[in-house]
C-alpha cells in the first residue's frame, strides 16, 4: 500500500536511501549539534537531581536518551517555524532557544520561571521563540500543531507547524481528525511522533496495532521512520520533511524510532523493560556518546576542544541550577493574576 | 371527501413560514410525491410534496402569502369523481367544528403565546432603570476573590433611540459580519457554517461576503477542529467556532477548558485565546435528550472562561460583539427556539454589552426573578400574570453567567426580600445554585422566604410531547414559586 502511495504522489520525497542519506556536517555544524544535545542531557540529569532534592515537584519527564530528535528537526526549521509538544518539554524548549535559566526556574516554580512559576514542567510557553507548549493532555498538541499551521497557511508567513507526540498520542482520536484537516486543506503541518516504544509502562506493541508512520495512509499523508537515536539521520529526513510540507504539498508524518533512558516520570521504577533492554541503548545508541565518536574520528575534533565545550555547557546548567534556587517564588499576588486578560470597561 | 393540505411544519422550531410558490394550479391532476408549493421558512425554502393522489379542487392560501400557521389548510384536494360542490359542505362543516374546538380550548395557552411576542418587540430596552455601574481597576481579580463589584458602566438606552426590528438569528449574524469586517484576523468556523448557510441560517450570507478563506465548513470533528481554532488563536487568529448544538461540544469540551481556558494563566500572562464557541443551547423542540442540555453551568464553572447567554436579538448583537472583541475565550450560549423571534436592536455598530453586566428588564419591589437566555420571556410572562395578582416583579436578565453581576442581584434583592430563579440547566449544582449560595453570602438578613429555583425536572428531558413540557421549566411555574416566595396563596 506504501508502495503504491508512493507511486501516485510523485512530488513526495522519496524513501530511498539515496536520497535522504546523511549527510557528514562540517566541524563547527557537529559542535553546535552535540553542544545542543550535550545541554539537554546536563540539564535534564540536573533537573532529575534537583528533583531528588525536593526542589522540583509533581510530574517531571525527563528527555533523556532522545536528544537527538528534537536537535536535529530544530537545527533545519527556519525562524518561522513555530513548535508544539505534549508533556516531556525541557528538550524542545532549550532546542528553541529557551533560556536554560528560565525553564528551570520554572521547573522550580519560581517567579523568574517562564510561566512565573504558574505553570510547571509541562506548561511553558515562549512567544518569542516560537515554542506554544507543553500540553499536559496527550494528543491536545496535535491538535494544537494543526491549529499553528492553520494559522501560518492563513497569514501567508510560510512557516511550518511542527508538531510533536509520543507513541502513546498517536492513538488519541483527535490526531485522525486533525490528520484529515490538515491533509484535506493541506496544511503546513509536519507530525512528528517520537516513538520511545512505551506509553508509560505499556510497550507499543502491546498499545497499538500497525506501524505508527503509515497511520496517515488513509489520509492521503505520506510517513517515514526514521532513526531517533542518530541526529544526522533525524536531521535528513527533517530537511526533506520539511521541505514538502513547506512546499505546499500538506502535512508529513515522521516516526522517530528513540528511547528514553530513565522511566515515564520520576517515579516510575521501569520495571516494564529488562536491563538488558536499557544497556542495549545506553551502550551503543547513546545519540550524545555517538556524535562525540564521530566528531574525534571522522572530524579530527581535539579532544581539548570538546572539553572546552563540555565545560561550557555544564556551566550553563549550573548557572541555571542556581538562579532556579535563588530566586524567589511567585509573590502571594500572583495567584489572582493572568486568568483574564483585562478588557477595558465599555464606558 | 375532499382532502385538506395542511401547512407543514417543516423543522423542530417551526411555527409559521411564508407560502412562497405554488407549483400546481386549481384543477391540476396530482400524484403523491408530485412537489405542489415552495415554503419559505427563517431557515430555509422547501418544497411541499403532495400526501394523496386527486385533484387540486382549491387553492386556500395564496402565493406570496406569509405568517401562515403550521397545520393551516392551504389547498384542497379532490378524490377521483368529487366536484367543487365537496368543498363548500365540507367548509361549513368545519366552520362548526372550529367554532367548538377554540370554546373548548384553554386560553391562557394562547394569551401566554401572544404576551410572550409583545413582551419580546416592547419591554426590551429602555423601561426599567438600570444600576449606573462603575469603572474599576483590576475587575477580573477582585470577581475571581468573589468579592461583591459593581457592573461595568453602560448607558444602554442612548442606544434605543435609533433601532430596527430584527430576529435572534439575524442579529447575531450581523454582529458576526460586522466585526469580521473591522479585523481580518477573524475567521467563522464549523460544521455547515458556509455553504450550508448554517444549520439554522445563522451564518446566512457570509461564505459570500467573506469567501471561502474565512468562513469555514469543517468535517464533522469538534474534538478536532475546537482544538485547531485554540491553536489558530495561540497565533494571533480570532475563531468563531460555531457548534451545531453546544451538545455536540461535549466532544471538544477538553480544548475548551484545558487548552482555551488555562493556558493564559499556565503561560503567565503570556499567551492568550482570543475566541468565540457559539452555538445553540438548552431544549430545543422534541429533539430529546441528546440534543436538549444546557451547559451554563458546566462552563460557569471555570475560572479563564466567560460566559454569555442572550435572550433578546439587541441582546444577541450586544454579547456576540462583547465576545469576538474580548482578548479571552468566550462562550456564547444560543437558544435554537429564540433565534427566529423579533425585538428592536440598536443601530449602532459600537452596541457593546459589556461582559458582566446584567439587565433589569422589568422592574419591580416584590420579589426578584432571576433568569438567562429563553427563561427570560417566561419570566415576564409570569411577571405580567403576577401584576394581575397586585405583585410586581423585578426580572433581571443575567446575559452573562461567568462573570455573574452579583451586584445587580444582590441589589434587587435587598429591595424585594425575595428571589424565583428561572434555568432549563438541571438543579444540581445549577445556576440557581451559585444565586442561592450568592444571597445566602451577601443577602441573609434581607430574605423574607426562603428562595425558590425553577429548573428543568432532574431527569434526561423525553420526547414525548407532554413529558417535554413537564419537565421544561414554563412560566407557570415561575409565578407559582414567586406566588410561593410572596406566601400568596392563589
Amino acid at each position: 500500500m506504501a508502495k503504491k502511495q508512493q507511486n501516485k504522489a510523485k512530488e513526495k520525497p522519496s524513501k530511498s536511501k539515496k536520497s535522504n542519506a546523511k549527510q557528514m556536517p562540517s566541524k563547527d555544524e557537529a559542535m553546535q549539534l552535540y553542544q545542543d544535545m550535550l545541554l539537554i542531557r546536563r540539564f535534564e540529569e540536573k533537573a532529575g537531581q534537583l528533583y531528588g532534592m525536593g526542589l522540583i515537584g509533581g510530574f517531571c519527564h525527563l528527555y533523556i536518551g532522545q536528544e537527538a530528535v528534537v536537535t536535529g528537526v530544530q537545527s533545519k526549521q527556519l525562524e518561522q517555524d513555530t513548535v508544539v509538544t505534549t508533556y516531556r518539554d525541557h528538550g524542545h524548549m532549550l532546542a528553541c532557544g529557551m533560556d536554560p535559566k528560565g525553564v528551570m526556574a520554572e521547573l522550580t516554580g519560581r517567579e523568574t520561571g517562564y510561566s512565573r512559576g504558574k505553570g510547571g514542567s509541562m506548561h511553558m510557553f515562549s512567544q518569542e521563540k516560537n515554542f506554544f507548549g507543553g500540553h499536559g493532555i496527550v494528543g491536545a498538541s496535535s491538535a494544537i500543531g494543526t491549529g499553528l499551521a492553520f494559522a501560518h497557511k492563513y497569514n501567508e508567513d510560510g512557516g511550518v507547524a511542527v508538531t510533536y507526540m509520543g507513541d502513546g498520542a498517536a492513538n488519541q482520536g483527535q490526531n485522525y481528525e486533525c490528520f484529515n484537516m490538515a491533509s484535506l486543506w493541506k496544511l503546513p503541518v509536519l507530525y512528528i511522533i517520537e516513538n520511545n516504544q512505551y506509553g508509560m509502562g505499556t510497550s507499543v506493541s502491546r498499545s497499538s496495532a500497525g506501524e505508527l508512520y503509515r497511520r496517515g495512509e488513509g489520509y492521503n499523508i505520506p510517513g517515514e521512520r526514521c532513526d531517533g537515536m542518530d541526529v544526522l539521520a533525524v536531521q535528513a529526513a527533517a530537511e526533506q520533511a520539511l521541505d514538502y510540507v513547506r512546499g505546499g504539498n500538506g502535512p508529513y508524518i515522521l516516526e522517530m524510532m528513540t528511547y528514553r533512558f530513565r522511566g515515564h516520570s520520576m517515579s516510575d521504577p521501569a520495571k516494564y523493560r529488562t536491563k538488558e533492554e536499557l544497556s542495549s541503548y545506553k551502550d551503543e545508541k547513546d545519540p550524545v556518546t555517538r556524535m562525540k565518536g564521530l566528531m574525534m574520528e571522522e572530524l579530527n575534533v581535539k579532544e581539548d576542544d570538546i572539553k572546552a565545550l563540555e565545560k561550557d555547557v555544564k556551566a550553563t546548567v549550573n548557572e541555571a541550577a542556581q538562579f532556579a534556587q535563588e530566586t524567589p517564588e511567585p509573590d502571594e499576588s500572583e495567584l489572582w493574576t493572568d486568568i483574564l486578560k483585562p478588557v477595558e470597561d465599555v464606558a | 371527501m375532499p382532502i385538506n393540505v395542511l401547512m407543514p411544519a417543516l423543522s423542530p422550531t417551526m411555527e409559521e413560514g411564508t407560502l412562497s410558490r405554488w407549483l400546481k394550479e386549481e384543477g391540476d391532476e396530482v400524484a403523491a410525491g408530485d412537489v405542489i408549493a415552495e415554503i419559505e421558512t427563517d431557515k430555509a425554502t422547501m418544497e411541499v410534496e403532495a400526501v394523496d393522489e386527486g385533484k387540486i379542487g382549491k387553492i386556500v392560501v395564496q402565493a406570496g402569502t406569509e405568517n401562515v400557521k403550521v397545520n393551516d389548510v392551504i389547498a384542497v384536494l379532490l378524490e377521483e369523481g368529487e366536484s367543487d360542490d365537496a368543498i363548500s359542505d365540507m367548509q361549513s362543516n368545519q366552520a362548526n367544528e372550529n367554532d367548538q374546538t377554540e370554546k373548548s380550548d384553554s386560553k391562557p395557552d394562547l394569551e401566554e403565546k401572544s404576551a410572550a411576542l409583545d413582551t419580546g418587540v416592547t419591554k426590551s430596552g429602555k423601561s426599567a432603570s438600570q444600576p449606573q455601574g462603575k469603572e474599576i481597576k483590576d475587575r477580573d481579580i477582585l470577581y475571581a476573590q468573589g468579592k461583591l463589584i459593581e457592573p461595568p458602566i453602560f448607558d444602554e438606552a442612548a442606544f434605543f433611540e435609533d433601532t430596527e426590528t430584527q430576529t435572534v438569528r439575524e442579529a447575531t449574524r450581523d454582529a458576526m459580519a460586522e466585526e469580521m469586517r473591522s479585523d481580518d484576523k477573524i475567521y467563522l468556523m464549523g460544521e455547515e457554517v458556509a455553504e450550508y448557510n448554517g444549520a439554522y441560517k445563522v451564518s446566512q450570507g457570509l461564505l459570500d461576503e467573506f469567501g471561502a478563506k474565512r468562513v469555514i465548513d469543517t468535517p464533522i470533528t469538534e474534538h478536532g477542529f475546537a482544538g485547531l481554532a485554540v491553536g489558530s488563536a495561540f497565533k494571533g487568529l480570532k475563531p468563531i467556532v460555531e457548534f451545531m448544538t453546544m451538545n455536540f461540544a461535549m466532544q471538544a469540551i477538553d480544548h475548551i477548558i484545558n487548552s482555551a481556558a488555562k493556558t493564559l494563566y499556565m503561560a503567565g500572562g503570556q499567551l492568550g485565546c482570543p475566541i468565540v464557541f457559539r452555538g445553540p443551547n438548552g431544549a430545543a423542540a422534541r429533539v430529546g435528550a441528546q440534543h436538549s442540555q444546557c451547559y451554563a453551568s458546566w462552563y460557569g464553572h471555570v475560572p479563564g472562561l466567560k460566559v454569555v447567554a442572550p435572550w433578546s436579538a439587541a441582546d444577541a448583537k450586544g454579547l456576540m460583539k462583547a465576545a469576538i472583541r474580548d482578548p479571552n475565550p468566550v462562550l456564547v450560549l444560543e437558544n435554537e427556539i429564540m433565534y427566529g423571534q423579533s425585538f428592536e436592536v440598536p443601530k449602532d455598530e459600537d452596541y457593546v454589552i459589556p461582559i458582566g453586566r446584567a439587565k433589569i428588564e422589568r422592574e419591580g419591589s416584590d420579589v426578584t426573578i432571576v433568569a438567562f437566555s429563553i427563561m427570560v420571556g417566561k419570566a415576564l410572562e409570569a411577571a405580567e400574570r403576577l401584576a394581575e395578582k397586585g405583585i410586581e416583579a423585578e426580572v433581571i436578565n443575567l446575559r452573562t453567567i461567568r462573570p455573574l453581576d452579583r451586584w445587580t442581584i444582590i441589589e434587587s434583592v435587598k429591595k424585594t426580600n425575595r428571589i424565583v430563579t428561572a434555568e432549563e440547566g438541571w438543579p444540581f449544582a445549577g445556576i440557581g445554585s451559585e444565586v442561592a449560595a450568592l444571597i445566602g453570602e451577601f443577602a441573609f438578613d434581607y430574605l423574607d422566604a426562603p428562595l425558590k429555583r425553577v429548573c428543568a425536572k432532574d431527569v434526561p428531558l423525553p420526547y414525548a410531547a407532554n413529558l417535554e413540557k413537564l419537565a421544561l421549566p414554563q412560566s407557570d411555574q415561575i409565578f407559582d414559586a414567586a406566588m410561593e416566595v410572596c406566601y400568596r396563596e392563589q
